[in-house]
């Protein structure tokens, strides 16, 4: 019976759409090549790291992650957080790194932290990935500004391929055609280019497990973790941000929790393998699902195909101009920005651009995305705060029956207390009923119901009748806890 | 004359005008299914997830966008379907509308993005070529 019930959810899960799954799978196997290498490029490693990290992740990932047909290889947002520790301490570090980064991931994922995800404010997930794009735009310059006029042209060339060809075919994709031509072009012209074979080597064979070799003490995990923590965030952000969009697209739910521990599993596997730390992506995802792809099946084949394709062409694939690399990696980034916030800016609340400028500007000046992160939702966390604590009270006096209304309108709590008190006068010492209506608002804690007892033993000291009406269950309960305006002996503070 | 006509919508104000035929159309025979089909387009699903706190505010504002063409129907009170389908518009609709076999296909000629007409064609122009049954385009 359990045996049925598995294979049956094995079928559903692998093989309900394999033709589909299959040609996605390729498309975005031939998309993931020059990604991986300019990523390795980007963290300053081998362009294997980041082809062996694309294949275990993208392979790992199939089976243990949470959302079919998501596509997770290395990224530009991991690559990015990289860059200081490869320079330090060398590529061994990176591994460590890497497997530390998994670890973490998978805690946060059996902790089920997926449910945090909604305090993180919208504004800043536009933030990140506009943050995103423009780092892997800047990330680029130096490969192409100021080295040569050949280099601008094929830059451009690149460019205009990607961008004009899907107007005339969709079958193959354009940015595969573009480098291939450029490649083509570089070879038989014997054009003066550096090439992807400058910068590092291809290896035409499998990776293989190995330990990291590094000192296991606890210098070295003072080294790593600060890093491995901000990729690891970072990883889980991206992958659940894309596993919304996947699940949009195909109108089906996912396991954010699965998501996030098999993320950490993939990152631990391409740690042993040679491979830097990774997480979904975006891009690939989307091509994925326009392709065809709704199985695991999608993300396994792109991660066979693409090692299979190193493997017969790792000989090529190392005289790719760098310039075509170039050209698709601003396509890249050109795609990650998120142009509609740009066209929304007047129309969206202040206070939302601001928290999305601001994760950008951190971001760039820091070129860490976790810390454009933290800035935001700080930043969105204080403007929450600021809009809430505005409490209107609004008074309206009887004369001919001695009588005063204040209707208090607003949630009541540390942030928002002074602005109440202020609300009242205590200059008339007449003999007068007051009452204090609540029937619109909130108490919250201890300084709320301090602030209604000072106010209180203020009024009563100034001979009114005090009355409190509309209080809500909870309000009340907190006012019976805490208040002592209505003891005896209870004296207005002189604070 | 038409038992099953097929709307489709993409919320712009020639996609009402649509609405408007639609409705006369169906009305010319009792028992006319109409179903509104509206194509979310998946090169906008990125950015419509970033920009919405979460799947039940993102299906919220794609309803708020088709609450005229609702409308429409509600005070004329003529029932309809309403379907929502991710895909690129053209393939999508064709697809759908040839596999559910709907006797006529109402669409509006020009939609919100010109620019994506200039570089990809019209949408309207793609269904009419490729739809089996007949298809009214309103200008």
């Amino acid at each position: 019976m359990f045996f049925i019930l598995f294979t049956q959810k094995l079928h559903n899960e692998w093989f309900p759409n394999v033709k589909g799954d299959i040609l996605a799978g390729i498309v975005v196997a031939l998309a993931l090549i020059p990604e991986a290498i300019a990523f390795s490029v980007i963290a300053g490693v081998d362009p294997m790291v980041g082809l062996y990290a694309s294949f275990c992740i993208a392979v790992v990932i199939s089976f243990v992650g949470g959302r079919p047909a998501m596509i997770s290889a290395a990224t530009g947002a991991m690559a990015l957080l990289m860059v200081t520790l490869v320079k330090d301490h060398g590529i061994e570090y990176l591994f460590a790194t890497t497997i530390l980064t998994g670890i973490i991931q998978f805690i946060f994922g059996a902790l089920k932290i997926a449910r945090f995800m909604k305090f993180i404010p919208r504004s800043v997930m536009v933030g990140f990935v506009n943050a995103l794009a423009i780092l892997i735009f800047m990330a680029q310059v130096p490969h192409f500004v100021g080295i040569s006029n050949l280099t601008y042209i094929v830059v451009a060339v690149t460019l205009l391929i990607i961008y004009l060809l899907p107007r005339f075919t969709k079958v193959v994709p354009a940015p595969l055609v573009a480098i291939v031509a450029m490649t083509v072009l570089a070879i038989f012209g014997h054009l003066e280019l550096r090439t992807v074979g400058d910068l590092g080597k291809i290896t035409s064979s499998l990776p293989s497990f190995m330990i990291p070799n590094i000192p296991l003490n606890i210098d070295t995990l003072m080294i790593i973790l600060p890093t491995a923590l901000a990729l690891s965030i970072v990883g889980l952000l991206e992958s659940l941000l894309t596993a919304s969009i996947v699940d949009d697209m195909t109108d089906t739910e996912s396991d954010k929790n699965k998501e996030s521990r098999g993320q950490g599993i993939a990152n631990i596997v391409a740690g042993f393998f040679g491979g830097m730390a990774g997480c979904a992506m975006i891009g690939q995802s989307v091509i994925n699902v326009k392709s065809g792809g709704r199985g695991r099946l999608s993300t396994f084949i792109a991660g066979v195909f693409l090692m299979f394709l190193i493997i017969v062409l790792g000989d090529w694939v190392v005289k790719i101009p760098m310039a075509a690399l170039v050209g698709v990696m601003i396509m890249v980034s050109i795609g990650t920005f998120d142009w509609s916030s740009l066209r929304t800016i007047t129309k969206v609340p202040l206070s939302d651009s601001i928290v999305m400028v601001v994760t950008v500007v951190t971001v760039v000046a820091t070129h860490d995305l976790s810390k454009g992160v933290f800035a935001g939702i700080i930043l969105s966390a204080i403007f929450f705060v600021a809009k809430i604590s505005k409490v209107h009270v609004k008074i309206s006096s009887n004369s001919s029956n001695r009588e005063t209304v204040y209707d208090i309108k607003g949630q009541l709590f540390f942030a928002s207390v002074q602005d109440f008190v202020n609300s009242f006068s205590f200059s008339d010492q007449q003999r007068e009923k007051v009452t204090l209506n609540f029937s619109e608002a909130h108490i919250w804690d201890d300084s709320a119901v301090a602030a209604i007892d000072k106010v209180v033993l203020k009024l009563k000291e100034n001979n009114k009748d005090v009355l409190l009406t509309g209080l809500n269950d909870a309000s009340k309960k907190l006012i019976k806890k805490l208040a002592t305006y209505d003891q005896p002996n209870a004296k207005a503070s002189s604070h | 004359m038409y038992k099953k006509i097929l709307l489709a919508v993409d919320g712009s104000v020639h996609s009402e005008r649509s609405t408007d035929h639609a409705i006369q159309l169906g009305k010319l025979t009792t028992d006319t299914e109409v179903e509104i089909i509206y194509i979310l387009d998946y090169a906008k699903s990125k950015s419509e997830v970033l920009h919405s706190g979460s799947a039940e505010a993102l299906e919220q504002a794609r309803r708020q966008k088709l609450k005229k063409i609702e409308g429409k129907f509600k005070t004329e009170e003529f029932p309809y379907k309403l379907t929502m389908k991710h895909g690129d518009p053209g393939p999508t609709i064709v697809s759908y509308a040839n596999d559910n076999h709907f006797d006529l296909v109402i669409i509006g000629s020009r939609g919100l993005n010109s620019f994506q007409e200039m570089v990809l064609g019209s949408v309207s122009h793609k269904v009419a070529k490729r739809v089996d049954c007949p298809v009214l385009i309103v200008k």
